[in-house]
């Protein structure tokens, strides 16, 4: 009951104008992110930083939850209207989605999808409040060893699982931890790869790093490719749903949650995943299969259920642990850090009000979303008629100026312009950007636990390797990493070609444009 | 020698083709409609999906026009677009729509009507929606 208490101190440190507006403020912004397709929450998150250094970190925490949120939301309207999902969550969404619209259902399928968004997004936040004090609980009693594994199941995660190359992961995660370590070593004071520049010496500020790879790499990369056929969007009434539409709607709710929190809430879940499952879900389980793949609203309530759970779980590891298990969530990270807050365990039993206020706006958040969403889903589609160069130089604007305000270094600015060129040559040569923040942000704190690790134990390479919780870890590394092999092995055990795999069979999507999704991939959610 | 119509899938495309179709039966020339979409938007209003323009070709056949539907996807800017249809297609007349601006809207957008008037190679017949 004590999280409750905490909870409704919360809302109450939250209900001000002030912080109402703010919360409005970052459901809208996240609303209209999510609905331009390649600007995503965190390219936004890691723009806005800069900007609320002059903020309250309560605010500036409550207008990054908005965003991420809102993004969810957004995603689904392009998915439906016009085929092109506005983010990678909302794939899936687009398959039966679009279908429903061009069946001239669009109107159930919004309301579905807002409704599902808002039912999803309520109940994965009641069970953030049940499951991450007990997280914390645990986390405590966790030392450096046990860190330092979960930090490389972190790693291993998002490099290997996600995204569809292993190399492409690892080369990335490797590039983020090269960009991590740049700077002064904390115990020997020794200088790492600053090629002695007085302005390296004080480490790369990762909020140039994330300005850097999402918003100028990604604005070079759509400069590259500015010419594009436009597209009509399919015209739409107010968003509405028939008795039968509820009665088809509201199990594939529930069950988009149940598959969407867990996986969020574990490293390298993310939202692609759970809403690829409950679509498979929801397609076997349906009484209509005959509808699947010409507009079933069960395909569009389960995976937009999914993507806003799975928002809701993230927070999770976020706040208990520390972790990131998504863009959003790295550069809300990055945030807390440029507020001096430490993020981990001990989070929750030195700032709880910040936790609980934060939980709470989200609350609130979800709930102005609902009211944005449904009755002005085809207002938010206007928005995809404002022309790129516009767009993308306002972005360019708000990164410059938030990479010169971090340090008011013109040094900054060339750092900026050549991380960028970074970020472009990541979209060129497929590599995804996901594991480049999180070994920025993360592998300064794996070697800060690595070394209090040997340091506990004189230098002993036992001191690794402490603990159930390392050895779960680890066994989980080497599980991912040797899979490829052993599959290989049975494969040819069997003497079949590795070609049929189960598991890898990728969505069934004649229409949606895949190429043009794989180039956001790194970007969204 | 064709009449050249600018046509976008609205009231004022309307108001155009209906100019459009009334000159070309009093030159008796045949009629070249355009519509062009820009390739720096995600999605143009002013774009006319598929069906729109087959439509369009239907009802200017019934009325006894001969007719040439033509589509610019992928196009920059629509007055350039216009003026070099009308030199490609030998127009004898332009027909464009024209819609009030608002001060703002005077502001940060150009006028396309302008640019067209002064470019064009032929005369130009300017249309307003009927009210």
């Amino acid at each position: 009951m004590d999280n409750v208490n905490a909870l409704l101190g919360g809302f109450a440190a939250v209900i001000t104008p002030m912080n109402l507006l703010i919360a409005l403020l970052g459901v809208t912004v996240g609303t209209a992110v999510g609905v331009l397709p390649g600007i995503g929450p965190a390219m936004t998150v890691a723009l806005l930083l800069p900007v609320t250094y002059g903020l309250p970190v309560e605010q500036s925490l409550i207008l990054f939850g908005g965003i991420f949120y809102g993004g969810m939301y957004g995603g689904s309207t392009t998915s439906i209207l016009l085929n092109t999902p506005g983010e990678s969550a909302s794939v899936v969404t687009a398959l039966e989605g679009n279908k429903m619209a061009k069946a001239g259902r669009a109107a159930q399928a919004l309301a579905t999808s807002a409704i599902g968004s808002f039912v999803a997004g309520t109940i994965a936040t009641a069970a953030i409040v049940f499951v991450m004090p007990q997280v914390v609980d645990f986390a405590i009693t966790l030392g450096s060893p046990e860190f330092l594994a979960i930090i490389l199941v972190a790693f291993v995660g998002t490099a290997a699982i996600l995204g569809s190359s292993r190399v492409r992961g690892f080369a990335a995660l490797l590039v983020g931890l090269a960009l991590g370590l740049v700077g002064t070593d904390f115990v020997t004071g020794q200088q790492r790869l600053t090629f002695g520049s007085p302005f390296l010496a004080d480490n790369i500020d990762v909020v140039v790093v994330a300005v850097g790879i999402f918003a100028v790499g990604e604005a070079l990369w759509v400069a590259a490719h500015l010419r594009r056929k436009a597209a009509t969007v399919i015209p739409v009434g107010r968003p509405w749903m028939s008795k039968e539409d509820w009665g088809r709607s509201w199990k594939p709710w529930l069950r988009g949650t149940a598959l969407g929190f867990p996986f969020g809430a574990i490293p390298a879940g993310g939202a692609e995943i759970p809403t690829f499952l409950s679509y498979l879900t929801e397609r076997k389980l349906t009484k209509h299969p005959e509808e699947f793949g010409k507009g079933a609203i069960e395909g569009v309530a389960g995976p937009e259920a999914a993507n806003n759970a799975s928002a809701a779980g993230t927070m999770v590891p976020l706040l208990a642990l520390g972790l990131p298990t998504n863009a959003t969530a790295a550069i809300i990270i990055a945030a807390f850090m440029s507020y001096g807050i430490e993020p981990g365990p001990l989070l929750l039993t030195k700032e709880p009000d910040l936790v609980w206020m934060l939980v709470a706006s989200l609350f609130i958040g979800n709930f102005f979303l609902l009211v944005l969403n449904l009755p002005l889903a085809p207002t938010w589609a206007k928005l995809l008629r404002i022309p790129r160069p516009y767009l993308y130089a306002g972005i360019l604007f708000f990164a410059s100026m938030g990479a010169y305000a971090v340090n008011a270094q013109p040094f900054d600015l060339f750092l900026l312009l050549a991380l960028g060129g970074l970020g472009f040559a990541m979209r060129r040569f497929g590599l995804p950007v996901l594991p480049l923040i999180v070994g920025t942000i993360l592998g300064p704190l794996f070697e800060r636990h690595m070394r209090r690790s040997l340091q506990t134990t004189g230098g002993d390479i036992s001191g690794l390797v402490g603990g159930p919780v390392a050895w779960v870890c680890y066994a989980f590394v080497l599980a991912v990493l040797l899979w490829p092999l052993v599959a290989r092995l049975i494969g040819r055990g069997r003497g079949g070609s590795d070609d049929d795999t189960p598991g890898d069979d990728s969505p069934p999507s004649p229409g949606v444009e895949y190429d043009r999704v794989a180039t956001w991939e790194g970007v969204g959610s | 020698m064709t009449v050249l119509v600018g046509y976008v899938p609205n009231a004022l495309g309307e108001a155009t083709l209906r100019a459009g179709v009334e000159e070309s039966r009093r030159r008796s020339e045949p009629l070249v409609v355009l519509n062009m979409s820009r390739d720096d938007v995600l999605v143009d209003a002013r774009r006319a999906p598929a069906d729109d323009l087959e439509r369009v070709d239907r009802d200017v056949r019934e009325l006894g026009v001969d007719v040439e539907v033509v589509q610019v996807e992928e196009g920059g800017d629509a007055a350039e677009a216009l003026v070099e249809a009308a030199t490609t297609h030998h127009a004898s007349v332009l027909v464009i729509g024209l819609r009030h601006r608002s001060a703002v809207g005077k502001l940060i957008l150009g006028s396309v009507a302008q640019r067209v008037l002064l470019g064009a190679p032929c005369p130009v017949l300017a249309v307003k929606a009927q009210s």
